[in-house]
């Protein structure tokens, strides 16, 4: 449908501006994404930056730069809360996916779902990007594992 | 230019300013047609027709009668609807709707969602049993780059035209009566709009993109704010990373952005509105 359509474009054009196509022209590289359990549409979206990441480092593609998703959600009360739960999320006035590059936490992609002051915006985004340090650490010692035991 | 069409931008680009005379943070000029008697739909219940540069969309609300959902029994329906038909653009074929118009479709729908321009209740005519759908078309008929903006601008336009008109229900047949003489316009509460820019070379940001300039960017962002410069989204799809403080440059152009079109629009209306 359409809400698929357009998560496809937004992670797709995430995972362009980070690999390095022209290190291979003439070929087509396909990310198929099947979600596993009950996933709200924000919770989807940064797990599939973060798989996608992950397969696109597994698969041993060139990339400029890693990413991963990272949700906010943005509390009635002013809190922000990292990776909520479907309830926070419902209780939430506005929640924001961030895609943050490893190289200096740039933000590669985002999406906001409702409504929120300009501040806040920025203060979510400086919390996604110290959560990503969290993430990238996580990639290394799943990276780790793999070719440790290997 | 079309040898070597980085290299001719990147040229303006230093000198900071574009090939068409505009300055990196100047938009295109911006007309809007709304109602029957300038925007040529004469079927639709608001109609609006907005030029941005070359760009053209026109946007046209048709409001329905439909029972509302059985888990919102008090909530109306607002279906967006974008079409890049292959009138508009070469890139464009004509079939099912490809990826660039479901996403705008998306994008519309979240819009509305988001800044609650128009709240869902307000479509509402009796609690569970009748709620108004409002099938807002919009179609692109020239694409010269910048669609979000133009699409924005012009379902805004569209619903501020809108008169819907009063509907009762019959208390013994139960049925709905729908009376044309008595119309009321569409209680809109927010006005959002949208701002889109074009990143170059990963550093440099320009505003409202034409068509060429989008093929050669490395990626976009959309920002849409209201009139109390609240983000009503920040919808940056993929391309080069950003530092916090260009997105801080983007919403400050955005917010400046509003008020230019809020006026436009006011104007417009006013100049309509029989006295």
């Amino acid at each position: 449908g359409v809400l698929e359509r357009s998560r496809e474009q937004l992670l797709r054009q995430t995972c362009e501006a980070v690999v390095l196509g022209v290190l291979h022209p003439r070929t087509a590289i396909t990310l198929l994404l099947v979600p596993w359990g009950p996933l709200t549409p924000p919770q989807l979206l940064s797990c599939c930056l973060n798989a996608a990441c992950m397969a696109l480092l597994d698969a041993g593609l060139p990339l400029a730069a890693l990413f991963c998703g990272v949700t906010c959600a943005l509390q009635p009360d002013g809190t922000i809360l990292l990776d909520p739960t479907a309830r926070q999320e419902q209780e939430a006035r506005a929640i924001l996916t961030f895609a943050i590059a490893s190289s200096e936490r740039k933000v590669l992609m985002a999406n906001t779902k409702g409504s929120c002051s300009v501040e806040e915006m920025h203060q979510c985004m400086a919390a996604a990007q110290r959560a990503a340090d969290t993430i990238f650490q996580f990639y290394r010692d799943s990276v780790r594992r793999r070719y440790s035991k290997c | 230019r079309t040898v070597e069409p980085l290299e001719y931008y990147r040229r303006f680009l230093k000198e900071n300013c574009r090939p068409d005379g505009r300055e990196l943070g100047e938009f295109r000029t911006t007309t809007v047609n709304i109602g029957k008697c300038l925007c040529s739909i004469t079927t639709a219940d608001g109609s609006a027709l907005v030029k941005l540069g070359n760009t053209t969309v026109i946007c046209g609300v048709k409001a329905e009668l439909a029972a509302p959902a059985a888990d919102s029994a008090n909530k109306g329906y607002i279906v967006p609807n974008v079409e890049l038909p292959s009138l508009c653009a070469e890139r464009f074929r004509s079939g099912p709707p490809g990826e660039e118009a479901q996403a705008a479709s998306q994008f519309i729908a979240d819009v509305i969602e988001n800044s609650q321009m128009i709240v869902k209740e307000d479509l509402c005519i009796a609690n569970g049993k009748l709620a108004w759908v409002l099938y807002c078309d919009i179609i692109c008929l020239d694409y010269d780059g910048n669609l979000l903006d133009a699409s924005v601008f012009a379902l805004l336009a569209a619903l501020k035209n809108v008169q819907l008109p009063s509907v009762t229900i019959n208390e013994e047949t139960g049925l709905s009566e729908v009376n044309l003489k008595q119309k009321n316009p569409l209680i809109i509460r927010k006005h959002p709009v949208a701002t889109s820019f074009a990143v170059f070379d990963d550093t440099l940001l320009i505003v409202d993109p034409t068509a060429e300039e989008e093929d050669l960017a490395t990626g976009t962002v959309t920002i849409v704010t209201d009139e109390e410069g609240r983000l009503c989204s920040v919808h940056k799809p993929g391309g080069s990373p950003l530092t916090g403080a260009k997105l801080q440059d983007c919403i400050t152009r955005a917010i400046t952005r509003h008020k230019e079109v809020k006026k436009l629009i006011d104007k417009v209306i006013k100049s309509i509105t029989p006295k």
